[in-house]
């Protein structure tokens, strides 16, 4: 099972210190995941766009990565436009499609191809390792981080594991379909994977024990801050902030917004009165 | 089905990432030190079995067998499903970072609700009564999930009503598997290694 399949590669988004990573992403997606136009996930799209340029991702696993990505969209396509409110565009029987709802399925489209690129551009290749190493660092729960590390170590291994009884249950002739029988195996095939991971686990701990683990991995290469780091940082978190500042004017919206809601909050107290 | 990014309202997704912080946090107080090689390959079981694919009539559905989760689990389905939800964010972008709080929450929670409700009738019942619980923990950890999923998007929105109507239709024949392999599944773990689900 490869499951870092962007993480290999050479370019300067690949040498980027996880930790600054992590504090451009998260930000930066909840800034794309706040957008409410067209514009402004337009841009951000072709903001990430030029990263995955940058990055030289191989373009045919990405292009796969977001076919399956987008079939959930897909759904939203069919349904959306027929009942959101608003000026009808066209119709199909008694069905109306509004515009406002076809212009709100495009924009979450953007926004959520937009989200993904970024996340493969800039997590996607760095090593989960080094992610986890950079969570530490960001002071996330160490149980937490120690718990993603292992959960990650023993995929691949509960994997085969998996592969293995599927093998010998194929062997018998067995062919799945929608019958007791079938569901029955499975069952029994996951309860077996269960206690397989059960008493994996009792021996991985023991063994840890035997090697004096104090709850925390020693490691020798230590993250070293760039000036590369610094700068792509601030430029991303500039760019998809100004993105909102231009676009949609949420910052002028906000004021007027607690503004419009104090003058009501005056005027009801003062007609109590 | 997770619900990808871009979807929800900020509000949505702030309380979804208040909640699952509150229910990570408690299963992190109940997680020792010496159970996290145990929850975490039992995390990736569960991972590898959500690859799976049952014939559900015509077409075929994963597993989610988060009320098995919570079975075997308890309050430590919160940390357990968040660590799978983070990863597939970061390497499938199913589901995703945004979104993580939420999609947690509507895994998670039916975890933990199928764990007081049924835990101890799996545990101390004898076999008719194992098999029922089994069977209602499978079937309501997936209802819920499919309910809380609508409920986040109804909270976003009223234009998703007629999704959520699909939503919930489609969780009711996944219901009836998850029941019938977590149920099977219980029993099983309860014949051959009775200490798994604490008997």
């Amino acid at each position: 099972m490869h499951l870092e399949e962007f993480a290999e590669g050479n370019s300067f988004i690949h040498k980027l210190d996880p930790r600054v990573k992590f504090l451009t992403v998260i930000p930066s997606v909840f800034a794309i995941a706040a957008m409410k136009t067209i514009a402004a996930p337009i841009a951000a799209l072709i903001v990430c766009l030029i990263l995955v340029i940058l990055s030289r991702l191989d373009l045919k696993k990405l292009i796969i990565r977001l076919i399956t990505v987008n079939v959930f969209i897909f759904f939203l396509w069919i349904f959306l436009p027929f009942s959101y409110p608003g000026e009808a565009f066209f119709q199909i029987g008694n069905l109306i499609a509004t515009k406002e709802g076809l212009l709100h399925v495009l924009s979450i489209t953007l926004k959520s191809n937009a989200i993904v690129l970024l996340t493969i551009v800039i997590l996607g290749t760095s090593e989960v390792f080094s992610l986890s190493h950079a969570l530490i660092h960001l002071k996330l729960p160490r149980k937490l981080v120690l718990l993603f590390f292992f959960f990650y170590r023993y995929i691949t291994v509960m994997h085969d594991e998996y592969v293995k009884m599927k093998k010998a249950i194929l062997i018998r002739c067995f062919k799945p379909k929608s019958n007791l029988h079938t569901y029955k195996t499975y069952a029994y095939l996951i309860g077996m994977l269960i206690i397989r991971s059960f008493e994996r686990s009792q021996r991985i701990y023991n063994a840890m024990l035997c090697r004096g683990f104090k709850n925390n991995f020693p490691i020798i290469s230590h993250f070293e801050l760039k000036k590369i780091d610094i700068a792509f940082g601030i430029a991303m978190i500039i760019i998809f902030f100004s993105l909102i500042a231009v676009f949609e004017n949420t910052f002028t919206q906000v004021p007027i917004w607690i503004y419009q809601k104090t003058l009501a909050l005056v005027g009801q107290a003062s007609r109590l009165s | 089905m997770h619900i990808s990014e871009g979807v929800l309202s900020p509000a949505v997704l702030i309380a979804g990432a208040l909640l699952t912080a509150g229910g990570v946090a408690i299963g992190l107080k109940k997680m020792d030190y010496n159970k996290i090689p145990g929850v975490a390959v039992l995390s990736s079981t569960f991972f590898v079995a959500s690859l799976i694919h049952i014939p559900v009539g015509p077409v075929s559905s994963h597993l989610i067998l988060n009320g098995l989760v919570g079975i075997l689990l308890g309050w430590m389905a919160f940390p357990s499903i968040l660590v799978a939800l983070f990863l597939q964010a970061l390497l499938f972008q199913f589901g995703g970072l945004t979104t993580l709080g939420v999609n947690t929450l509507i895994m998670s929670a039916p975890a933990v609700i199928a764990f007081y409700l049924f835990s101890y009738l799996i545990k101390r019942g004898n076999n008719i009564i194992t098999i029922v619980a089994g069977f209602l923990s499978g079937a309501v950890g997936v209802g819920l999930a499919g309910l809380f999923m609508g409920l986040s998007l109804l909270g976003t929105g009223e234009e998703f009503v007629n999704i959520v109507k699909l939503v919930i239709a489609a969780h009711i024949p996944v219901m009836l598997i998850e029941g019938l392999i977590t149920a099977f599944c219980v029993v099983f773990l309860k014949r051959v290694k009775p200490e798994i689900v604490g008997a």
